[in-house]
């Protein structure tokens, strides 16, 4: 679905990242890691448009990304689904409809019993009406989760998913992950919390790719 | 010019959804529409003065053409014998449609206000002067002043035409400037609303990468801008057009004896012109604000 072929990327002169040449298939699980600074966030901004490749080729959904006009991309990330590090709400709009933010967008009406549905899976029921900047870390994230399944994306694209939150939150954002997982989504999550990926490897086959001197490397079943 | 009106009505009917996502914007709201009130005050005016002035220069065409003075200045022994000559010209004349010579009392009449009353006509060589109605075809100035001068030495033909023409020519100067206010007030209007619309965007840059990362199109991201700022520009132009015009139908009207100079006002249908300014405030903001728009999107991936 989404396809890297000999991807090089980097700012303002220095590489970040290169010779990257990956294909995220349906129903994959991958984990991102690798120190801080090593292009995580970059990589996952590579996947979905945002930064556009220094050298080689990205294809999303069959469509280089190079070609793609502005709509394009627009319309192939209805299928991407992103959980972003800062989650990146509209603070003016009330939770709900910020969860229902992209079916708005793409001038669709939300249907009411999917959205209760939705907020019940992340535990935000209660919350539906209340503005983002009065959420705690852990309740935003699990809304930015929503969000991002909201169109049910091909894609789930993760970025520290759980880097504020507990343990016990993070297992749970976890399982929502995998399940979407099982529902035949591809889930890549950016992190460096090796114990979250351990508690991942034991309810779902997840590949662990990790970034080291500007290369991703497929991380061995050692951890 | 009908597809644009109908995308413009469309996108102010619908869409408040749309227009929801943008978070309310306060005093720079209120900003925006007094400056598009004043503008379409302003251009009140500048729509009354174009009008006004097409007037003036028609009606100082108009009641100075169809007239010309024949002046002798002549010894006074041969003054009643030239005066005889002239007026027999002039009924022989084509393009002549009557010709009269002014008695002593009329003379006086005219330079009264000059000179004050009990000028002693009589005794002053006073030129003796003919009054020419033009037919509507008019005369032949040339052929006239030739004919004159080989009959009647001391006889002078003025066919007013050295007086209307720097008339006329001031009249349609003040028209193009009164129009050329009207562009500049135009440009003015969609340079507000492009800088008004470029603040908004830049303090709605969050709103708009989130926006934008969750798969909206830039068409979708910049009607909630357009249709804000077109509405605005038309409420205030409404209302900036209904003061001016109210103003304009207050002034006090130009008397009879400033009729020459014609009043600064709308007449009959011209009252129709200044009703065309909130349309054209809309589809300045309109554009304004949507080329801002796009032009600041497209720097957001």
């Amino acid at each position: 679905m989404i396809a890297f072929e000999n991807v090089a990327h980097g700012y303002g002169g220095g590489a970040l990242l290169g010779e990257v040449t990956l294909t995220l298939a349906p129903g994959s699980f991958h984990f991102l890691t690798g120190p801080s600074g090593a292009g995580k966030t970059t990589f996952l901004k590579l996947c979905y448009g945002e930064l556009a490749p220094d050298a080689g080729r990205i294809t999303l959904f069959g469509q280089p990304l190079g070609a793609m006009s502005r709509d394009d991309l627009a319309r192939q990330r209805r299928r991407i689904g992103i959980v972003h590090q800062d989650c990146q709400f509209i603070d003016h709009l009330a939770l709900a409809e910020n969860v229902a933010l992209p079916l708005i967008v793409a001038g669709r009406a939300p249907d009411k019993a999917e959205m209760s549905e939705l907020l019940a899976w992340v535990g935000l029921s209660r919350h539906a009406d209340a503005l983002p900047p009065s959420l705690s870390g852990g309740e935003r994230q699990r809304a930015a989760l929503a969000r991002a399944v909201m169109m049910s994306p091909d894609v789930v694209l993760a970025d520290e998913p759980t880097g504020n939150l507990d343990w016990e939150m993070s297992l749970r954002l976890l399982t929502l992950l995998v399940e979407l997982n099982r529902m035949g989504k591809a889930v890549v999550i950016a992190t460096h919390d090796l114990n979250l990926i351990r508690a991942a490897k034991a309810q779902v086959a997840a590949r662990v790719l990790r970034i080291k001197d500007q290369r991703l490397q497929l991380a061995g079943a050692d951890l | 010019m009908s597809a644009l009106l109908a995308r413009i009505a469309a996108l102010l009917g619908g869409d408040a959804r749309a227009d929801r996502v943008v978070p309310p914007s306060g005093a720079t709201a209120w900003l925006t529409l007094f400056t598009a009130a004043a503008m379409a005050f302003l251009a009140v005016f500048a729509l009354a003065l174009a009008l006004a002035t097409g007037r003036l220069a028609d009606r100082w065409s108009g009641a100075l053409a169809a007239t010309a003075t024949v002046r002798i200045s002549a010894p006074a022994e041969q003054m009643a014998v030239q005066t005889r000559r002239v007026l027999d010209i002039l009924a022989v004349t084509p393009g002549v449609a009557s010709a009269r010579a002014l008695d002593p009392a009329e003379t006086q009449r005219l330079l009264e206000p000059w000179f004050g009353p009990g000028l002693p006509v009589d005794s002053l060589p006073i030129p003796q002067l003919i009054e020419v109605s033009e037919t509507p075809e008019g005369i032949d100035p040339e052929g006239l002043r030739l004919r004159l001068v080989a009959e009647a030495p001391g006889a002078l033909l003025d066919d007013h035409r050295r007086w209307r023409r720097p008339l006329v020519a001031a009249a349609d100067r003040i028209r193009m400037l009164g129009l050329l206010s009207l562009l500049l007030i135009g440009g003015a209007t969609a340079a507000m609303i492009t800088l008004a619309a470029r603040a908004a965007l830049a303090a709605n840059d969050r709103v708009i990468r989130v926006l934008r990362l969750i798969g909206a199109r830039d068409a979708y991201i910049a009607r909630a801008f357009v249709r804000r700022f077109t509405l605005r520009a038309v409420v205030g132009a409404v209302a900036g057009t209904a003061a001016g015009m109210v103003a304009v139908a207050l002034l006090p009207a130009a008397a009879d004896e400033g009729g020459f100079l014609t009043g600064l006002g709308f007449q009959g249908m011209g009252w129709l012109w200044p009703l065309a300014i909130p349309p054209l405030a809309g589809i300045v903001a309109f554009w304004a604000t949507r080329v801002a728009a796009l032009g600041e999107l497209r720097k957001v991936q």
